[in-house]
């Protein structure tokens, strides 16, 4: 990149890019990948905001595709490009890449397709106007937490990223997808308390920033009795938030390269994978779906580099329901076409939601506290972590909010805990599970999946290995 | 010897034309302070499985940012089409940002005082920069690594990646600061995989990443001893007895002990969290400020320094992304906590800390995201005549000696952590006896670290460190290294991991 970039023209329309490119390329084949991401975000802490920011990014990825007498080579470059002199150098670098690249095992034809009817549409932008009435509103309520002795501490961001894809094949899709979620934390003014509500959205119309505070004023409340607990296996309820924390876990480990390499919870060391295996209760369905009502995704693949789980052969592949767990069996793995070949299994590539749903779950968090005699409600899970491949054990905290519930009620706050538990354990260990409804993991869902349904879950013996004593 | 030089390809870039056109549009609509960052970071990663190059990828982030104190407020924008008029619009749209944030900023914001650096240029120390390196040549690198790691009866699979950056920053403020600097940092590992009787495991590498040059993979590491090394490991790991849970005393080596600094002590002097800033994400802190000066964080022999400026550290650099320039300080002098890693912002806050001054730990991971403080590298110094690990080994009857790193977790207000590494040895009688499966430590911070007997010398001293740590939001992602000695610690709680997944 030698020539200076002002002397290009500014701007060019995220399709005349992937046209540019596709006309520019020497290869064989090949696909031009252009995002074009806006997003806006307030963050505050002790009741006043601390940063902010609106940003704006178009990301170009060329995937150059050199056929010789071997097979198929591959080079794949991304750059932030808005003109087309700047795609013409992701080119030829993507081109040369290629060219000098080794036969790629994961070789397969490209897909072939054509235009969608929305590919002409314009890049949907946000900015920090999304929150004409979440603003005033967070004023509001950091005026009320003030009043009412709370400190408040907290974020929003809206994205939409507008994707384009193209390729030599005839390939033009396009996909807009919005992305946003809400998290706040309430602490008691001598910080002895610590509580927390957060979720999902598309568009910020459903977020209520004086609703969140009622909530933790509430919860904060629930906190007035203090109750230390020791370590050891308690009668726990994980509500939709922590269930989403862990079964992302299951998921993200579910690839079936790994698995039919011997080295994951879904290894089976006779056939290779556990497909067709029991692997939970009968009632668990874990299922992803690009068309699932809220959580829509992208309906395609988008592959910018190949990987276990990923191949960029795939690119532009559709993407439809796809159940993980059906009835405690397991079903599927997250697939290339190079995998599902060497599994001898259905293409199944990875989608960017998850829903858990459980024959006979109903209710409420409140009917599952309703019927409980003893034993704790959870908030959210915090800094989890794989311990072992073999199990799925997982590591993790209990964070902002342990309860105590005794004949059916909230009666106090709990010590935090380190747990440490398999979430493909937990699906044949609860007792009992609400309707799966909208879920916003705490510790995924800010930087990488935010898209998820679930419902809550009572473990009767969750493993609480130690105490934390973080408030 | 001359060192490298800035990359031409950069300093060809408009981000002298376009930080004047910003600034000057900021100092126009009257803001109280306003910095311009230019960024172009380039990064190229390939993975290899089993004798086969998976990907390889190249990346570039390039764009700008203008951030600005307002009304009392920050507002901040970025953009990335580069011309002045976009600069003059960004610049607005910062200002504009500010506006809307005053109403809900109720402390006005203040930054420290720092020196004018006018127009100064700053390389880090590297040989050849590694993304000048053929990726032919990287890849056959990786590829032959996994094909000698299979020849080990034990290994089944085996795979190796690389991950390199280079990354250029132009900083210019109103005060007449520009900073024009250029990190070069790599990321090479390799992994071997196995089966045993009912189980499986693996092995990784133990290099850390440095802020080095392609030169590491070809000299600054003993790559060739480590793959011969390796698949013996891993055969021995996987016929290994399972721990019996219960207290032991740790030789914690260099290549563990990194993480452990990291999460227990580098995470817990970061004056943000100590003051609430990342209590909704990252977490707090148990370090508060009233323990300054106060609280024994550990046992004498605990001497822990913050620097931006150790060679080849992941977080040194000459200026940070506020235009101050980087320093060394202390955070635990024999014991004692004294000090916290700064940001311009918090050195206002907190004159007493640094001389009213910022330590330089602003950073932000792309051009797109606004300056957070950031961890400085944070080392235990060794004991300047130490003892040597085996020396330290000899001081243990029943105990077990901890190499390399793998899962790691604490919590919010880092106290509880529990690790688990790659190798553990039991020690009897002064002793190595081979070694064991299933470990993890747990501890609490303090009571961990003073249950610190001894550090090693300098002769055991190793700057490990990682690329991937996470703070604030939006997300962002840090390089960083820790420096340490090997070191013993007295009757530590060890979990058996299967016993843990077992009900």
């Amino acid at each position: 990149m030698t020539t200076p970039l002002t002397q290009q023209p500014i701007w060019a329309t995220p399709q005349s890019l992937v046209e540019h490119a596709l006309v520019t390329s020497t290869a064989d084949d090949c696909i031009a990948i252009v995002r074009d991401k806006t997003s806006a975000n307030l963050r505050w802490a002790n009741n006043t905001l601390t940063t902010n920011g609106v940003m704006h990014a178009v990301t170009v990825t060329i995937v150059s595709f050199i056929r010789g007498a071997d097979g198929v080579s591959t080079g794949s470059v991304t750059g932030s490009a808005s003109s087309p002199g700047q795609v013409a150098t992701l080119v030829d670098a993507a081109d040369a890449a290629a060219r000098a690249g080794s036969p790629a095992e994961d070789a397969n034809d490209l897909v072939a397709g054509e235009a969608a009817k929305d590919w002409e549409d314009p890049p949907q932008p946000t900015d920090i106007h999304v929150y004409d009435d979440f603003a005033p509103a967070l004023g509001e309520a950091f005026g009320r937490a003030a009043h009412g002795g709370r400190l408040l501490y907290g974020f929003v961001n809206h994205e939409l990223t507008t994707t384009y894809l193209g390729s030599t094949t005839g390939l033009r899709l396009r996909h807009v997808q919005p992305t946003g979620h809400y998290g706040c934390t309430g602490k008691t003014a001598e910080l002895s308390q610590s509580a927390w509500v957060g979720g999902a959205t598309r568009d910020f119309t459903d977020v209520d920033a004086l609703a969140i505070d009622a909530t933790l004023a509430q919860r904060l409340g629930w906190a007035t009795r203090r109750v230390d607990l020791p370590a050891g296996r308690y009668d726990t309820i994980l509500p939709p938030s922590a269930v989403a924390d862990v079964m992302i876990d299951a998921y993200w480990y579910a690839g079936a390269r790994v698995a039919h390499e011997g080295q994951s919870v879904y290894s089976d060391r006779t056939d290779g994978t556990r497909i067709g295996h029991d692997v939970s209760d009968p009632g668990v369905t874990l299922f992803s779906d690009p068309a699932h009502p809220g959580l829509e995704c992208e309906p395609f693949v988008v592959a910018t580099q190949s990987s276990n789980e990923q191949s960029v052969f795939d690119n532009g592949l559709a993407l439809g329901r796809t159940d993980w767990i059906r009835k405690g069996v397991l079903t599927s793995l997250l697939q290339t076409r190079h995998s599902a070949a060497m599994t001898k299994q259905p293409v199944t590539p990875r989608i960017d939601n998850l829903a858990l749903s459980i024959d006979g779950g109903h209710g409420s968090i409140d009917d599952l506290v309703a019927g409980m005699d003893r034993g704790l409600l959870l908030t959210c899970l915090w800094y989890i972590r794989a311990v072992d491949e073999q199990t799925l054990l997982l590591t993790g905290l209990t964070r902002d909010g342990v309860y105590l519930v005794e004949n059916g009620e909230i009666t106090g706050a709990v010590n935090n805990f380190r747990w440490n538990e398999s979430p493909v354990d937990l699906l044949r260990r609860f007792t009992h599970a609400t309707d799966t409804v909208p879920a916003f993991s705490r510790e995924w869902g800010d930087d990488y999946f935010s898209r998820t349904a679930m419902p809550a879950l009572r473990i009767p013996d969750f493993n609480m290995s130690s105490v934390s004593q973080a408030l | 010897m001359s060192g490298p030089e800035l990359d031409p390809t950069f300093t060809a870039l408009p981000h002298r034309r376009l930080g004047d056109a910003a600034l000057t549009r900021a100092h126009e609509l009257g803001v109280s302070h306003a910095d311009f960052r230019f960024e172009r970071v380039r990064y190229q990663h390939l993975g290899v499985r089993d004798g086969v190059l998976q990907g390889a990828s190249d990346a570039e982030d390039l764009g700008f940012a203008v951030r600005v104190i307002h009304a009392g407020a920050w507002g901040f924008a970025s953009g990335v089409v580069l011309t002045p008029e976009e600069a003059v619009r960004v610049a607005e749209r910062a200002v504009e940002v500010a506006q809307v944030a005053a109403d809900m900023t109720s402390t006005p914001v203040e930054i420290a005082p720092e020196p004018v650096y006018d127009d100064v240029t700053w390389i880090s120390a590297y040989d050849v920069n590694p993304l000048e390196v053929p990726a032919t040549e990287k890849a056959t690198l990786l590829i032959d690594w996994t094909n000698r790691l299979r020849t080990g009866a034990a290994v089944d699979h085996a795979s190796a990646f690389l991950q390199q950056v280079q990354e250029n920053k132009y900083y210019a403020d109103l005060a007449g600061t520009r900073t024009t600097q250029q990190r070069v940092r790599v990321h090479p590992g390799f992994e071997a995989m196995g089966t045993g009787a009912d189980h499986f495991d693996s092995m990784s590498s133990i290099a850390p990443p440095a802020a080095r040059g392609w030169e590491y993979l070809t000299g600054g590491w003993d790559w060739d001893d480590e793959i011969d090394q390796v698949p013996e490991l891993l055969a021995e790991k996987l016929k290994a007895p399972s721990v019996e849970a219960g207290a032991y005393d740790l030789v914690i080596d260099p290549s563990n002990l990194w993480l452990t600094i990291h999460e227990s002590i580098g995470h817990a002097t970061e004056l943000d969290r100590a003051l609430g800033y990342e209590a909704n994400y990252a977490g707090t802190s148990f370090a508060t400020y009233d323990k300054r000066g106060t609280l024994q964080y550990g046992s004498p022999v605990m001497n822990i320094t913050g620097d931006r400026t150790v060679a080849h550290g992941l977080a040194t650099v000459g200026y940070d992304d506020e235009g101050v320039q980087t320093q060394s300080w202390d955070i635990v002098e024999d014991g004692l906590f004294v000090g916290y890693q700064l940001d311009r912002a918090m050195g206002h806050m907190k004159p007493e800390l640094n001389d009213g001054r910022s330590n330089g730990c602003a950073y932000a991971d792309s051009p797109g995201h606004i300056p957070i403080q950031r961890m400085a590298n944070v080392s235990l110094q060794p004991e300047p005549h130490g003892p040597s690990t085996e020396e330290l080994i000899a001081r243990v009857e029943r105990g077990l000696y901890v190499v390399g790193d793998k899962s790691w977790s604490i919590d919010m207000q880092r106290f509880n952590f529990q690790f688990t590494g790659q190798r553990f040895y039991k020690i009897t009688d002064g002793e190595l006896v081979g070694q064991l499966r299933d470990v993890a430590y747990q501890a609490t911070t303090t009571d961990f670290w003073n249950s610190l007997e001894a550090v090693g010398g300098p002769q055991t001293w190793v700057l490990g460190g990682a690329f991937n740590c996470g703070k604030a939001q939006p997300g962002q992602v840090a390089s960083v290294s820790h420096g340490c000695p090997t070191s013993l610690f007295r009757d530590i709680r060890i979990l058996n991991t299967s016993d843990e997944a077992g009900h």
